[in-house]
């Protein structure tokens, strides 16, 4: 373990004209840590995500994330194809409908394949064997490999998409409601598979959700949004057993029970 | 007063030849770079060769002699009406004769005879961006280029031999041109794209519809691109030419009646002709009359 965070972020602020997307957002994310960021739809939580991520680029503020050879780079001072690079190697990105992070018209094989041969491996038999492992990780069936995405059902592609962007060992995962519109079940076996691969490989991720179960599942640590700034941050479990502030009371409360 | 001296020195105006030329001399410093032009209406339908034809206006002159291929054949109506456009409007001589011609013009072929230095080959392109069925927007595209994100064209050839266990991309087989630009060498036979590879001619590229302009200067490299384990190789033929006994050369089937007969002859006409003058083959005179 290292005592350095793998990513610096410091007074994030992202304007829409006047309209606030988010505000003077400061995190610090540890190699193998998960965070989870919640709050209401509209209280800036994608805004963040998409800054982070350098999908977006913030209107003020700086992030700085640690390069697998140590070296500290600022995320906005990088050239776009440093990041697009960083974005398909040590990094990747799970969005909330699989459709927008695969390519629905090549098989599931080339799908999980695609970084490889992006980074330049020109193997094919290597590239086929790699996807096979990564799909039996995922729990997709060997024999789907050559199957186009818009065969799978919705729980299959958003593991399909998982494994494409887990092929490239990336240190830090970028998840959008990665469990959005899942029934229950598949819901449960999807964090169950998310929750081993993070320990298993020691991931860094960002979890953005507005479901409460799935950040108490995910996540060790927890920030809580409220109209683009940070209403309160901590341990997870704290958070959630002991609110304190008056937004994250509301929120904390008004969980379903069954 | 039907004069033919109302057309304009090769059909365009020469402000439309500049603003052309411009974009050929821009390719032709970027190998594989697809460059905009205002492209111009011509007095045929798009996907007739009008790319081709706008830079045949542009670089041919009073001296050169042209030679129109259309899938290797001079005899075909694409050929045969080019050639006599740029005989009426230009004045130029013509030929079917590879080694004569200064400029060829061509639909997907490249002539089977070596072209030598100071020729220029001209290619017709219906679609320039090899990673247009990949990624359909161009702004991606652009970018793809420009940053050399290049993975997306193995994905293709990955799903070809997923399915077909080889890969079975036959026309416009992706090439890397000069190691930089994947650039696509126009529905020819992948059979052809090793002529391309440090050609001693000039080769350009345009595309009428889709308004680009590229070019692979003499004595470029051109890489077809393949796996490691699964190389890149040229179509072979079990059989020679029916006509004049070539080999190794790209041949066409042509359909003799309606019980099956069916014969392979040179896709490239004047090579096929040349061989027979010269002596090759049998020479069956049942089938030679058929063909002609």
């Amino acid at each position: 373990m290292t005592d350095e965070p793998l990513l610096r972020v410091s007074a994030l602020s992202k304007f829409y004209g006047s309209r606030v997307g988010c505000e003077n957002v400061s995190i610090d994310l540890w190699p193998g840590e998960v965070l989870a960021v919640v709050g209401e739809s509209g209280s800036g939580k994608t805004t963040l995500l998409n800054c982070l991520s350098t999908r977006l680029l913030p209107s003020s503020g700086t992030a700085s994330y640690r390069m697998r050879d140590g070296q500290w780079r600022e995320l906005y001072r990088m050239s776009e194809a440093e990041r697009r690079f960083l974005m398909r190697t040590d990094w990747g990105f799970v969005h909330q409908n699989p459709a927008d992070g695969l390519r629905m018209a090549v098989s599931a094989g080339a799908n999980v394949g695609e970084r490889l041969m992006a980074v330049g491996d020109r193997h094919y038999g290597r590239i086929r064997a790699t996807a096979v492992d990564w799909l039996s990780r995922v729990e997709i069936d060997e024999d789907r490999i050559d199957d186009e995405p818009r065969a799978f059902s919705g729980g299959m592609r958003q593991r399909l998409q998982i494994a494409r962007n887990l092929v490239t060992g990336p240190r830090l995962v970028f998840m959008d409601e990665p469990t959005g519109g899942l029934d229950v079940s598949v819901q449960a076996r999807l964090l169950d598979l998310l929750r081993g691969l993070v320990t298993d490989l020691g991931l860094a991720a960002i979890v953005v959700t507005h479901d409460l179960a799935v950040a108490r599942l995910l996540s060790q640590r927890m920030m809580v949004m409220k109209d683009g700034r940070v209403v309160e941050s901590g341990l997870t479990d704290r958070v959630l057993d002991d609110p304190r502030a008056p937004y994250t009371q509301l929120l904390v409360s008004s969980i379903l029970q069954v | 007063m039907t004069d033919i001296a109302t057309y304009n020195f090769a059909y365009l105006d020469e402000q439309t030849k500049r603003m052309i030329r411009r974009a050929i001399l821009k390719g032709i410093a970027i190998p594989g770079y697809q460059v905009p032009f205002a492209s111009r209406e011509m007095p045929m339908p798009y996907g007739w060769g009008t790319g081709g034809v706008q830079v045949t206006a542009s670089i041919i002159g009073p001296d050169d002699t042209l030679k129109v291929i259309d899938q290797g054949a001079d005899d075909t109506t694409n050929a045969v009406s080019i050639r006599a456009f740029f005989k009426k409007v230009a004045k130029v001589a013509v030929t079917t004769e590879t080694a004569k011609a200064t400029i060829i013009q061509t639909r997907h072929r490249i002539p089977e005879q070596p072209l030598t230095a100071g020729q220029v080959l001209v290619f017709q392109v219906p679609i320039p961006e090899p990673l247009r069925f990949l990624e359909p927007r161009e702004t991606e595209t652009r970018k793809m280029h420009a940053l050399e994100e290049y993975g997306l064209m193995h994905v293709k050839l990955y799903e070809d031999i997923a399915k077909h266990g080889r890969i079975a991309t036959t026309y416009a087989y992706p090439v890397k041109v000069e190691g930089r630009y994947v650039m696509d060498p126009s529905p020819t036979p992948k059979f052809d794209n090793p002529k391309m590879h440090r050609s001693p001619a000039l080769q350009l590229f345009g595309a009428g519809r889709e308004k680009r302009i590229y070019a692979v200067p003499p004595f470029t490299d051109v890489v077809s691109l393949d796996f490691e384990d699964h190389p890149f190789e040229v179509q072979t033929f079990d059989q020679p030419c029916a006509l004049c006994g070539a080999e190794n050369v790209y041949l066409d089937e042509v359909i003799l009646d309606d019980h099956g007969g069916h014969m392979f002859v040179c896709s490239d006409t004047d090579h096929c002709e040349k061989r027979r003058a010269d002596g090759h083959g049998e020479q069956p005179a049942e089938t030679v009359k058929e063909r002609a």
